[in-house]
């Protein structure tokens, strides 16, 4: 029982530690937060309490010193200095490596504190007559600690036994951390504070995480044998058991979605702890730095947080030793003496996007270049051939460390590389991108979860394999004829122009040196292209069919396999067979297509150009009419689908289709806009080409007439348009083309589209 | 004198037993998806209810010929330290209780690339039944490896 006692104190006193670090500092900008004091005080005096009803008596005496110094502080007796902060910080160290040892080996540890404890007097007792001078005399003036004679302080004691009923009221064990951790509306207010204790730990329980990883997998299995009855009942004509199946779609859907939430954490739990390592970064190289953060609450899976943490932290500290200049400096080139460091968590596409972005001096490229080549980590002419964007990435190289002088708080050994390496480890991606004089960001793109992953199922010498959405560009399909002739070979090896610029192809048959099914060898006429991101390069993977996208739930691969840089893992498929995951980045590497020591490879179009132009926009091009070529920006576009006729609806007089379990409107973009139509092409006799608009979760479907292309291009809208639903012309690809304003166009043709959105605004 | 319970299967002919623990279960045929690029002794994958199990080829692993293509192969799934693997073998036979006076070690003699998976021998009054070493079988050995570059 003893030492449930003793685990529950831990894990409470190391949250409300982390809470400290990032008060104390919060404090040092604020100094006059009574708030923010009150909450110190009482944290401390929480760890004291509980430590010495424990026993652990050198914790209890760290502890009692610092609460005594707090506590003139809080009564306005004593102003905090930076000396007094970094003396409270090092009181917070103490009690953090005490706990660190009580939790391995069931007391504080052989240690002396001596020193602290007689820093943390003298700041107590010398505030005594430094509070009624100016605040700087504290870090010159020694008090009269020399005379050994320690005052006890009556007044906090007094105060103590008051804290302490407060405590009580709260029946149950968590009541105290949860004080701490909810912000008090005032400092002295425990009625109110007491209510609020008892709201919130009651709707909140805790949970081992063994038991949520255990709930997570069988998720998983639970994902695994809904797939397979969807399967069986496609192949059914039982109406009783296709309703149940669906209803069991769903509530698995919503139960793997809860569970996964069970699991997910705000960044802002690792984040918290950025503050403090800056201020100490910063006071270490006489640097002063802000650090701001957007997207806190942005939440990742728990192994994922726990992943990321420490490549985060090298990266935040290599942003300030060795990214953010001296205020001198700064001032020098006429930037503001305080630098900046920004930490932005962003959800895109299934991913978290991380920032980390500072305002100093950025990179030199050229100055890597020759790092590099000094040790011979390139060769001279890949290094003339390198963009500058590409010389900066080298820093991920093993075995580069662009520090000059190493200092101690970053250049320990741990290079970049192994933040790459451990980034990648867990499937996310990281770049660095940066402009001399003006600064430096390093951004990351992170799975949600690393459980179940949305994968695009291929088919290839008649195995299927899964491979993460995350790596995914695009599909590009090339029938007959034009599948002989647009492959082209270089001495071999074949490239594919995707507009207009070189895509490597790698076949995936010819990779895993599995054998073509017969029947596709002889009449090859059709190739599908799997256009895939690896590393900061493209590729296109030949296979021999795409089957759909699914939701797979990763299985490790058995020791015997771990060998295997192809593949990154199995799953069970609908049918229950095994389909090997790919992985991309090691498909890549083995098909050379990134060199194993990365950053080597050949310089790219896409990188030189956009360091060159800047702002290009990805268009989807399509026909409208006869001869109406049309454009509007891809990241608009949710999905291209197909719709046979008989599928289309009517609801009052409006054209719709069922579409993923809503009912879709249907706008055709053609008779909108008053087009005229390709009569005798018979829009109605062959699929329907529907662009897909969504926003907050609901969706229109765009009819248009015919699919073009999809380009890469800086546009410049010619001449605005008069007419609604169009924002203006520009030339695209050499022909004149009509921009489609797709907001626009939705919000005219269909009102009711926009109407919640409206609602919230008018409110406002 | 102490007695140990041996599964006992049959591998191109040749009669082999694992101790029960070992044996997490015994199952019929099973569809197998192939890996590229491993080693051939690596047949394949099986579900094994939500459980991805690696399937090694005991013939291959012994460096046997391949079963005629309507044979198909029985799984002794076994217990290692990394998980459970399936041994594809021929034949399963009965469960045998055998005293520890009947093992002797292979004798030196014993020179086929399989030497190094048979732990010992018990003299059973009609025949001998090998003891397999699953931990040497499951985790091939360099020149199965080598072999199966050469092939795959």
């Amino acid at each position: 029982m003893a030492d449930d006692v003793v685990v529950e104190f831990l894990v409470e006193s190391n949250e409300n530690l982390d809470l400290l670090d990032r008060e104390l500092v919060q404090l040092e900008k604020d100094p006059s937060n009574r708030n923010t004091l009150a909450s110190i005080f009482r944290t401390i005096h929480t760890i004291k309490g509980t430590c010495g009803f424990l026993g652990f008596t050198k914790l209890e005496s760290v502890a009692h010193v610092g609460e005594n110094l707090l506590s003139r502080l809080r009564d306005g007796e004593l102003a905090l200095s930076p000396e007094i902060t970094t003396a409270l910080l090092r009181m917070v160290d103490a009690i953090r490596q005490m706990l660190q040892s009580i939790e391995a080996i069931g007391s504080e540890g052989e240690r002396d504190d001596a020193e602290l404890i007689r820093i943390l007097t003298r700041l107590h007792q010398g505030g005594g007559t430094a509070s009624t001078e100016s605040t700087a005399s504290h870090a010159s003036a020694p008090p009269a600690a020399s005379n050994g004679h320690i005052v006890e302080p009556t007044e906090p004691e007094a105060k103590a036994p008051a804290m302490e009923a407060q405590k009580q009221n709260g029946s149950d064990p968590y009541g105290s951390r949860t004080e701490a951790v909810a912000p008090e509306s005032s400092g002295e207010g425990a009625a109110a504070g007491s209510a609020e204790r008892g709201s919130v730990s009651d709707a909140s329980i805790r949970v081992d995480v063994g038991l949520l990883d255990k709930l997570m997998n069988l998720v998983g299995e639970l994902v695994l044998a809904r797939n397979q009855i969807l399967q069986f009942t496609n192949s059914t004509e039982d109406s009783g058991l296709v309703a149940t199946s669906q209803r069991l779609n769903l509530i698995t859907t919503e139960l793997q979605e809860g569970v996964m939430k069970t699991r997910m954490q705000p960044i802002g739990n690792i984040w918290s702890k950025f503050p403090r390592t800056v201020r100490d970064v910063a006071a270490a190289c006489g640097k002063q730095i802000r650090i701001e953060m957007e997207g806190k609450e942005t939440e990742l899976d728990k192994t994922i947080i726990e992943a990321i943490k420490d490549p985060l932290t090298h990266i935040v500290r290599n942003s300030a030793d060795h990214g953010i200049e001296t205020p001198e400096r700064r001032v020098a080139v006429g930037k503001p003496a305080e630098g900046r460091l920004t930490l932005r968590a962003y959800h895109e596409g299934g991913q978290v996007n991380i920032e980390i972005s500072d305002d100093g001096a950025g990179l030199n490229g050229d100055k890597i270049r020759k790092k590099a080549l000094e040790k011979g980590l390139i060769t001279p002419e890949q290094a003339a051939r390198l963009t500058e964007r590409e010389a900066v990435n080298l820093i991920f190289l093993p075995g580069f460390s662009t520090a000059e002088k190493v200092t101690n708080v970053s250049g320990r050994g741990v290079g970049m590389d192994v933040v790459k390496t451990n980034i990648e480890k867990i499937g996310g991606t990281v770049d660095v991108q940066s402009k001399a004089g003006t600064g430096t960001t390093v951004r990351m793109k992170i799975p949600l979860t690393l459980a179940i992953i949305p994968a695009l199922i291929v088919t290839s010498g008649g195995d299927r394999y899964a491979i993460p959405q995350i790596s995914l560009l695009e599909l590009v399909r090339i029938e007959g004829e034009a599948a002989l002739k647009e492959i082209e070979l270089i001495q071999g090896t074949p490239v594919y122009r995707l507009r207009g610029r070189l895509l490597p192809l790698v076949y995936l048959n010819r990779e895993l040196k599995v054998e073509l099914e017969s029947a596709k060898a002889d009449g090859n006429t059709v190739a599908n292209i799997v256009v895939l991101q690896a590393d900061d390069r493209q590729f296109g993977l030949v296979v021999d069919e795409i089957n759909d996208t699914e939701e797979i739930v990763v299985k490790p691969l058995g020791k015997q396999l771990k060998g295997l840089k192809t593949f990154a893992g199995s799953t069970i498929m609908g049918d229950g067979r095994v389909a090997l995951i790919l992985d991309v980045l090691g498909l890549a590497q083995s098909s050379n297509v990134v060199s194993e020591s990365r950053g080597r490879a050949h310089s790219e179009k896409e990188t030189q150009t956009a360091t060159g132009s800047g702002a290009k926009q990805t268009m989807l091009l399509f026909q409208c009419g006869t001869d109406g070529r049309m454009a509007m920006e891809l990241r608009l576009v949710a999905r291209l689908e197909e719709f046979k006729a008989d599928v289309i609806e009517k609801a009052g007089d409006r054209k719709v289709v069922q579409y993923r379990g809503q009912i879709m409107p249907l706008i055709s973009i053609s008779e909108y806009l008053h087009v005229h139509h390709a009569e005798g092409n018979g829009a109605a006799t062959e699929p329907m080409q529907v662009v897909v608009y969504s926003e907050q979760g609901r969706s229109v479907g765009l009819v248009v007439d015919r699919i073009l292309d999809i380009v890469e291009e800086a546009i410049v809208p010619q001449k605005p348009s008069k007419q609604s639903g169009l924002l203006g012309s520009a030339v695209i690809q050499q022909k004149v083309t009509d921009l489609l304003d797709v907001r626009g166009l939705v919000r005219a043709a269909n009102p009711a589209f926009f109407e919640d959105e409206e609602a919230v605004l008018q409110e406002r | 004198m102490s007695a140990q319970q041996f599964c006992t299967f049959f591998v191109d002919r040749q009669f082999f037993g694992v101790p029960v623990q070992q044996v997490q279960e015994v199952i019929r045929y099973q569809e197998m998806t192939r890996v590229p690029l491993v080693s051939r002794v690596i047949r394949g994958l099986i579900n094994l209810r939500g459980q991805i199990v690696v399937a090694v080829d005991l013939r291959r692993r012994l460096n046997a010929p391949d079963r005629a293509e309507d044979e198909l192969p029985m799984n002794v799934v076994v217990r290692t330290g990394d998980g459970a693997v399936s041994l594809l073998v021929d034949e399963i036979g009965d469960v045998l209780e055998v005293h520890d006076d009947t093992f002797e070690r292979p004798p030196d003699t014993l020179q086929s690339a399989s030497r190094d998976l048979v732990l010992g021998v018990h003299k059973l009054p009609n025949q001998l039944l090998l003891i397999l070493d699953t931990d040497k079988a499951v985790n091939g050995s360099g020149h199965d490896v080598e072999l199966g570059r050469v092939e795959g």
